[in-house]
C-alpha cells in the first residue's frame, strides 16, 4: 500500500464524522431551546418568588443564582428563609436535596476521562439537571466527550438564561406590594411538589414521597417544621427502599439521561420513550 | 442594598459543590455500596414531597405548630394532578397560582 497518500477510507471517515458531530451538535442547540425558555421562566419564578417570599435583594437573589446554581434548591431556600430556619438548617437540606448530583456526577465521569482538573472543576459546578441531560445524549450518541456539547447546555440553555432571568423577577417583585393576593405565595409548595412528582419513575420513589410527607407533618405537629422536613427527608428514603428491588417497576433511573429529563424543569419534564 | 444572604448563597454553594464534583473528580464513587445509591436515589422525591407538605399543611401559630386547611390545598393538589397528567411544571404552577387568585378574591384564607 501507497504510504504517500492519505487513504481513501480514513478521509470518508473523517468527513462522516464532521458530519455525525455536526449533527449531533445540531441537535443540542435545538433541544437546547426549550430548556433555555423553560429555564428563563422557571428562573424568573425564582427572582419573584426571592423577592416577595423572603425579602432577598437583588445582589442576594443573583448569588444564589450564580454561586448555589440549583433551582430546586434555591426555590427551597427561599421558603427556608421566608421560615426562619436556622442557616444550619438550610445547608443540611441543600445537601440532601442536591445528592442526587453525585449520580448524575458518576455518570458522566467516564465520558471526562482525560480531560484536566480544572475542566472537570469547573464542569462540576455547572452540572444540573438540564446540563447533564443534554451532554449525555449527546456523548452517547458521539460515543466520545465533546466540549461544545457540555458547554453550551450547562452555559447557554441553563446559565444565561436562569440568571438574567432571576434578575427579571428578583427586580419585578419589588413591584408587587401583597404577594398573596397575586398566589405567589402557593409556587413554593406548588413548585416543590411538582419537581417531587417528576422524580417519581418507580414505586419506590412514590413510596418515599408518601412517606417523607407523611413523616414530615407529623413530625412537625409535634417537634415543629424543621425537625420535621429534615425527618420525612431521612426517613422517607428508607421507607422507600422497603419496597423490594423485583416491584419497584424502576423506569428511570436517577443517575441516567432518563431520570434527568423527568425530573428537570418544565419540557423537559416527559416521558422518556417520548425522547425516541 | 442587603449582603445579609450573600453568605447563604455561599454556604449552599459549600454543601452543593461536593456532591456535584464527587464523580468527575474523584470516579471511585462507583465503589459506594448498592444500597447507598439506592438510598440517594430517593432522597430527592422524600425531601420535596416532606417540603411541600409541611409548608401546605403546617403553621406555627404563637410558636406552636398547628395543622392547617386552606385554599393552598386544593391549588397545590391540582399542581400535583396537573404535573402527573400533563408532565409539564409550568402549566401546574400557572394553575395553582390561578386558583389561589381566584380564591382570594373570593375571600377564601
Amino acid at each position: 500500500m501507497r504510504e504517500d497518500v492519505p487513504p481513501l477510507t480514513t478521509a470518508v471517515s473523517a468527513a462522516e464524522a464532521a458530519a455525525e458531530i455536526g449533527a449531533s451538535r445540531r441537535r443540542v442547540v435545538v433541544d437546547g431551546l426549550g430548556i433555555a425558555v423553560s429555564a428563563a421562566g422557571f428562573g424568573f419564578v425564582y427572582g419573584l418568588a426571592a423577592r416577595t417570599d423572603a425579602h432577598f435583594s437583588p445582589l442576594e437573589a443573583m448569588a444564589m443564582s450564580l454561586f448555589a446554581f440549583a433551582g430546586a434548591a434555591q426555590f427551597a431556600a427561599v421558603g427556608y428563609v421566608a421560615s426562619g430556619l436556622a442557616w444550619p438548617v438550610i445547608a443540611l437540606l441543600t445537601a440532601l436535596l442536591n445528592t442526587r448530583h453525585v449520580l448524575y456526577s458518576a455518570a458522566l465521569a467516564p465520558w471526562f476521562r482525560g480531560r484536566s482538573f480544572a475542566e472537570r472543576a469547573v464542569a462540576a459546578h455547572l452540572l444540573t439537571d438540564e446540563a447533564f441531560a443534554l451532554s449525555i445524549a449527546h456523548f452517547r450518541r458521539l460515543g466520545r466527550y465533546d466540549a461544545f456539547g457540555y458547554w453550551y447546555a450547562a452555559i447557554v440553555t441553563t446559565l444565561i438564561p436562569w440568571n438574567v432571568a432571576t434578575f427579571a423577577g428578583v427586580t419585578l417583585g419589588d413591584a408587587i406590594v401583597d404577594p398573596s393576593r397575586l398566589g405567589i405565595d402557593v409556587i413554593f409548595p406548588a413548585a416543590m411538589i411538582g419537581l417531587a412528582v417528576g422524580l417519581i419513575s418507580g414505586r419506590r420513589e412514590l413510596v418515599a414521597a408518601i412517606a417523607g410527607a407523611s413523616v414530615g407533618v407529623g413530625v412537625s405537629l409535634t417537634a415543629g417544621p424543621t425537625i420535621g422536613i429534615i425527618a420525612g427527608g431521612v426517613i422517607g428514603p428508607a421507607v422507600g427502599l422497603l419496597v423490594p428491588a423485583s416491584r419497584a417497576g424502576e423506569r428511570a433511573p436517577l443517575g441516567s439521561e432518563a431520570s434527568a429529563q423527568r425530573y428537570s424543569m418544565p419540557h423537559t419534564l416527559r416521558e422518556p420513550e417520548d425522547e425516541e | 442594598m442587603s449582603t445579609d444572604y450573600v453568605p447563604l448563597a455561599l454556604l449552599m454553594f459549600a454543601v452543593t459543590y461536593p456532591s456535584r464534583a464527587i464523580g468527575l473528580l474523584n470516579p471511585a464513587i462507583d465503589r459506594l455500596p448498592r444500597r447507598a445509591l439506592e438510598y440517594l436515589q430517593l432522597v430527592g422525591p422524600a425531601v420535596l414531597a416532606a417540603l411541600a407538605a409541611v409548608d401546605v399543611m403546617v403553621a406555627v401559630e404563637n410558636g406552636r405548630p398547628i395543622f392547617t386547611i386552606g385554599l393552598p390545598w386544593l391549588a397545590v393538589g391540582v399542581c400535583l394532578v396537573l404535573v402527573w397528567w400533563r408532565r409539564n411544571l409550568f402549566v401546574g404552577l400557572l394553575a395553582a397560582v390561578a386558583i389561589a387568585i381566584a380564591g382570594r378574591a373570593a375571600g377564601l384564607p
